[in-house]
C-alpha cells in the first residue's frame, strides 16, 4: 500500500495505483474524458490535471503513479482554472449543439462545461472544424463535430474488438478519428459492435437506430440477456413509454459476467424487431385457406379440442412438438411437460440440430 | 462448453478453431480470441474450409476440405503419438479404449491425411504439434463440425484429442462447443428433446419416468420420442397428425424444404406459437402470438452452461401473450390445470426435479449467474467440468474412428461442394433480423460465395445473379466472387426466404446417432444465368 495525502486527507491505496485510483478509491472525485478503466491509458485530455506539491507541471493524475508521502491538490484554485482552459481548448472543436444531441443529458463533456462555467472557447480563432457527417452505415452515426480527441472509441475498437477500424489521423488541430483513407466504415475492418458508441463520452458517436426516440434520462434501463447467440450477452433495454428505444450495455463484470458492456452488431442495434409493424398481435385461424383474425378463447379452444380429439383417435405418439431455443428456460420446461403430461408422448425436441 | 468463455481470453495458451466461424456467429467470444492472440500471444488453429476472420490471425490455418474433419483430426493424432507428444500419465490415470484409438490412428500419417483433405503434410504436424504443446489448449467448434452425416464422429474425435493431450479438466483446457441460439443449451437441459427429461435424465429409465409421474401425478410413455428430422420424415410418410411448433421456423431451417412443405401439408392439424407469421406459422391451421425476450421474465442458459435471468422490460405487443401463459391455457383446456403465478413458480418446480439446477433460485441468480452444475443451495456454480481428469462416466473414453466420405459427394453433374451457414448481420432463419431495420439495410441479400477461378472459368462477375442447383432444385442467387474458398466450394446463408438455401439441401444425409442435416456438404451445381 501507498499512502497519500489528497486534499488535506490522508489516504491508502494499492502500491502501483495511479493518482487518480488512489482518488476514486477514496470516494474523492476526479473529472476525466480520455479515462477508461477497460482501455489501456492515453492521458490525453488532460481533465484530471492536479497538483502534486514539490512537482513544477501539474500532472495527470490518470497516468501518473501514486507514490508514498505524496501531498495532492485536486480542486486547488491554480487546477480548477487550469481545467477551464483544458475545456475551453476542447471546446474549440465541439460543436454545442446540446438541444438537438443525443447524448443531452449523458454527456461528460456538457456536465463538466456546467460545473466548471465554460460557455464559449477563446480559441475558436480559424473557426471550428466542420466535418461532414455522411457515413452512410445504418448503425453508427459519425459526427466528428462533437469530438474531443480522448480516444476512447480508437482503444475500444483496439482493446475489446480487435477490429483496429479507425484510428488518429493527422496532428494537432487537424487531427480527427478515421478509418484508413479517412473512407466509410463499411470498407474498414469495422464489424459495427458499437463499442465506440458505448465509451464515446460525447455525442460524436452515437446509435443511428435509437436516434431520436428518447434522451438517457427519459428512459428506464432493464438489465438482461440476449436474445440471439447462445454467448449469453447481458444488454440493457432502454425503455420508454412501454417501447425499447435502445440498447446499451452494462459494464459491470458483476452483472455482465460474460461480454463485460462488449456487445455485436445484432445484440446492440438488431433490437426493433420487437416492435416491427409485422408482429403478430391477435390469434389466427385458417378458414377456407385464409387466415382470419380469432379471439384466445376460440383460438385456444379449438386447439385444446382438436388436439384431444387426434389423441384419442390416433393416440398420442401421432402428435408432437417442436419446443424452441429462444424461449425460455421455464417455457421449455413447460413445453416438454406438456407434451409428455398432457399429449402423453415423447416426441419433443427443438432446432438444436439446425 | 466443459470450460467458461472467460478463459479463452486469459487462461488458454493454445486455441484450437475447427468448424467455428467465431467473430461473425459468436461475436463476443471472436473478440475474446482474438484479444488472448494479440495481447497475451496464445497460439491459434484454424481449421475451416473458408478462410475466416481468424484464420487471417492464425499461426496455423488448415483450409480442409468440407467433411474431412475425422482424417483431419485423425493426423494430428498420428503426429502427437509419434513424436512422443501425448500425455501418457492422463491416458493411464483417466482414460480407456487407448490403444484401439491409437491402433486407427495408425493409419493416418500427414502424408495420408494430405491426400483426403488438401491440407499440407506439413501443416498438418505444425498444427498437432502447437496442440499437444500448449500449457492449456482449447478447442472451440460449432456447426462446421457438427452438421456432417458423421456429426457424432466429429466430435469424438476432437475429444480424442483433446483426452491424448490432456488438455481436459484445467481452466483454458476443453471441448467447448460454441452453441448457436440464446437458449439452446437450456432447451436440451430443461428436457426439450425426445429422449431427455430435465438434466438429461433417460425417459427409459423406470426410476426416472416414476420420479417424474410422482411429481406431474400422470403416467408417462416409457418409449424414446421422435427427433425433429424424424417427426418431419414421419408426417412426410402420413403417421404424424397434428403438430405443435413454439418459435421455431423448419420451413427454413430444416433440410429440404420440398420435403419439409409435403410434410407440413400432410399434417391434419399444425399449431404455430411465434411472434411472427413466419414461413412456417402459414401453413399452420392456427396461429398463436407469442412474446419477445423484451415482454416476459425467465432464464436463458448459455453455452458456458450459465443459467441467467431475462427481464420483462415492456408489456407483450399488442394482444400476444408470454409463450408459458399459452401452454398454460392449452394443458388447462385439455384437462390437465396448469397454474403459475410467475416464472418464478415455473422455476421452482422444475429446479426440484433438475439435479444440476437444484441449488439455484432466482435470488442466487441475481447478478453474474450460475453455471451448473448447482446441486445444492451452497455449491457455488461449475466453471471447468471433469476437474482432475474425473469425467461423468469414470473414465474417459477414447472411441476408434475411421474416416467416412460425406453422404453427397461431387460428381460430373454436381461438380461442386455446397456449404451453408450464417453472417454476422443475421440470425438463423432471419425471423428477427430481417425485422431489425439496420440489419436488413446493411444486408439485405443473399450472397453466393465463388471463387475467383471458378468465376473467371464460368466468366460470372462479382454481383451477377448466378442459378445454383442440386438435386433437390435450384435458385436464384447473387454471386460474391472471393478468394476464402477452395475452387470447388461454394458458400451461403441461410437466412434470406428469398433464397432459402434449405431448398438446395439434403434431408436423406443425416448422423445416424444425432439425426443432425449435412448442411456444410452437398453436390451442387453453378449455372450462368
Amino acid at each position: 500500500m501507498v499512502t497519500l495525502t489528497v486534499n488535506g486527507k490522508q489516504i491508502q491505496a494499492p502500491k502501483g495505483s495511479t493518482i487518480l485510483e488512489a482518488c476514486r478509491l477514496n470516494g474523492i472525485e476526479v473529472p476525466t474524458l480520455c479515462y477508461d478503466p477497460d482501455l489501456r491509458l492515453a492521458g490525453s485530455c488532460r481533465m484530471c490535471l492536479v497538483e502534486v506539491k514539490g512537482r513544477p507541471l501539474f500532472l495527470a493524475s490518470c497516468v501518473a503513479p501514486a507514490e508514498n508521502g505524496m501531498v495532492v491538490e485536486t480542486e486547488s484554485t491554480d487546477i480548477v482554472e487550469a481545467r477551464r482552459v483544458v475545456l475551453e481548448l476542447l471546446a474549440a472543436r465541439h460543436d454545442f449543439n446540446c438541444q438537438t444531441c443525443e447524448k443531452n443529458g449523458d454527456c461528460k463533456f456538457q456536465d463538466y462545461c456546467y460545473q466548471y462555467g465554460v460557455k464559449e472557447s477563446r480559441f475558436t480563432d480559424g473557426g471550428r472544424h466542420v466535418y461532414p457527417i455522411d457515413d452512410p452505415n445504418p448503425f453508427i452515426e459519425r459526427d466528428y463535430n462533437k469530438c474531443v480527441m480522448c480516444t476512447r472509441c480508437v482503444r475500444a475498437c483496439e482493446d475489446i474488438t480487435n477490429a483496429r477500424a479507425i484510428n488518429v489521423e493527422n496532428r494537432g488541430h487537424k487531427a480527427k478519428i478515421a478509418t484508413a483513407f479517412d473512407g466509410d466504415l463499411a470498407d474498414s475492418p469495422c464489424v459495427f459492435c458499437g463499442q465506440c458508441v458505448m465509451v464515446c463520452p460525447v455525442g460524436a458517436l452515437t446509435s443511428k437506430v435509437s436516434a431520436g426516440k428518447g434522451r438517457a434520462y427519459e428512459v428506464e434501463k432493464v438489465v438482461t440477456t440476449c436474445t440471439y447467440c447462445g454467448t449469453g450477452c447481458t444488454l440493457e433495454l432502454n425503455v420508454k413509454d412501454n417501447k425499447v428505444v435502445g440498447v446499451t450495455s452494462n459494464r459491470s463484470e458483476e452483472y455482465s459476467p460474460v461480454n463485460k458492456g462488449a456487445l455485436c452488431v445484432k445484440g446492440r442495434f438488431g433490437w426493433d424487431f420487437i416492435h416491427s409493424s409485422d408482429r403478430l398481435t391477435t390469434p389466427l385461424i385458417k378458414e377456407n385457406g385464409e387466415f382470419r383474425e380469432a379471439s384466445w378463447d376460440e383460438a385456444l379452444d379449438l386447439v385444446a379440442t382438436r388436439l384431444q380429439a387426434i389423441k384419442e383417435d390416433s393416440g398420442p405418439d401421432s402428435m408432437a412438438v417442436f419446443t424452441s431455443a429462444r424461449i425460455t428456460n421455464e417455457e421449455n420446461y413447460l413445453a416438454q411437460k406438456f407434451t409428455r403430461a398432457v399429449l402423453g408422448t415423447n416426441n419433443v425436441d427443438h432446432c438444436a440440430r439446425l | 462448453m466443459t470450460n467458461s468463455i472467460g478463459e479463452l481470453e486469459k487462461d488458454a495458451t493454445g486455441i484450437f478453431v475447427i468448424g467455428s466461424n467465431t467473430t461473425e456467429n459468436h461475436p463476443v467470444i471472436g473478440m475474446k480470441i482474438k484479444k488472448n492472440v494479440l495481447k497475451n500471444g496464445a497460439k491459434l488453429i484454424v481449421a475451416d474450409p473458408r478462410r475466416t476472420d481468424l484464420a487471417d490471425l492464425a499461426d496455423v490455418y488448415m483450409a480442409h476440405l468440407p467433411g474431412t474433419d475425422v482424417a483431419l483430426v485423425n493426423g494430428m493424432m498420428n503426429v502427437i503419438i509419434n513424436e512422443g507428444l501425448a500425455d501418457k500419465e492422463f491416458i493411464a490415470n483417466c482414460t480407456e479404449g487407448y490403444e484401439a484409438m491409437a491402433e486407427v490412428v495408425a493409419k493416418y500419417t500427414p502424408e495420408y491425411v494430405e491426400k483426403i483433405t488438401t491440407v499440407p503434410a506439413q501443416d498438418i504436424r505444425k498444427a498437432a504439434r502447437i496442440y499437444a504443446e500448449a500449457e492449456a489448449a482449447a478447442i472451440c467448434y460449432a456447426m462446421g463440425l457438427t452438421q456432417h452425416s458423421t456429426g457424432t464422429d466429429n466430435v469424438k474425435s476432437v475429444c480424442n484429442l483433446a483426452m491424448l493431450t490432456g488438455n481436459i479438466g484445467r481452466p483454458g483446457t476443453g471441448v467447448d462447443p460454441l452453441r448457436g441460439q440464446n437458449n439452446v443449451q437450456g432447451a436440451c437441459d430443461m428436457g426439450g428433446l425426445p429422449v431427455t427429461y430435465p438434466a438429461y435424465q433417460a425417459v427409459t429409465n423406470d426410476a426416472v419416468r416414476e420420479k417424474f409421474e410422482k411429481a406431474w401425478g400422470v403416467s408417462l410413455s416409457p418409449n424414446n420420442g421422435l427427433t425433429l428430422t424424424d417427426t418431419i420424415n414421419k408426417a412426410y410418410e402420413g403417421q404424424m397428425k397434428a403438430l405443435v411448433v413454439i418459435g421455431e421456423n423448419p420451413m427454413m431451417s430444416d433440410p429440404d424444404l420440398h420435403h419439409v412443405e409435403e410434410a407440413l401439408e400432410k399434417l391434419d392439424f399444425l399449431v404455430v406459437q411465434d411472434i411472427f407469421l413466419t414461413e412456417t406459422a402459414k401453413y399452420a391451421d392456427v396461429v398463436l402470438p407469442g412474446a419477445t425476450f423484451a415482454e416476459k421474465d425467465g432464464t436463458f442458459s448459455n453455452t458456458e452452461r450459465r443459467v441467467q435471468r431475462v427481464r420483462k422490460a415492456i408489456d407483450p405487443v399488442g394482444g400476444a401473450r408470454p409463450d408459458w401463459q399459452i401452454i398454460c391455457d392449452l394443458a388447462t383446456r385439455m384437462g390437465y390445470p396448469m397454474q403459475y403465478n410467475s416464472p418464478e413458480e415455473i422455476f421452482e418446480e422444475m429446479k426440484a426435479l433438475t439435479p444440476s439446477y437444484a441449488g439455484m433460485s432466482y435470488a442466487r441468480l441475481e447478478g453474474r449467474g450460475l453455471q451448473w452444475p448447482c446441486p445444492n443451495a451452497d455449491h457455488p456454480g461449475t466453471p471447468f467440468l471433469h476437474k482432475d481428469g474425473k469425467f461423468s462416466r469414470g473414465k474417459g473414453a477414447f472411441s476408434a474412428i475411421e474416416f467416412k466420405e460425406p453422404r453427397e459427394n461431387p460428381d460430373e453433374e454436381y461438380p461442386l461442394i455446397l456449404t451453408t451457414g450464417r453472417s454476422l448481420f443475421h440470425y438463423h432463419t432471419g425471423t428477427m433480423t430481417r425485422r431489425s431495420s439496420a440489419l436488413d439495410a446493411h444486408k439485405p441479400e443473399a450472397e453466393l460465395e465463388i471463387n475467383p477461378a471458378l468465376a473467371a472459368k464460368m466468366g460470372i462477375q462479382n454481383g451477377e445473379k448466378v442459378k445454383l442447383s442440386t438435386r433437390r432444385g435450384s435458385l436464384e442467387i447473387k454471386a460474391n466472387v472471393t478468394d476464402i474458398l477452395a475452387e470447388n466450394v461454394v458458400f451461403m446463408t441461410f437466412h434470406y426466404h428469398e433464397a432459402a438455401a434449405n431448398w438446395l439441401t439434403n434431408a436423406d444425409s443425416l448422423d445416424p446417432v444425432a439425426k443432425i442435416p449435412e448442411y456444410k456438404v452437398c453436390a451442387a451445381r453453378l449455372d450462368k444465368i
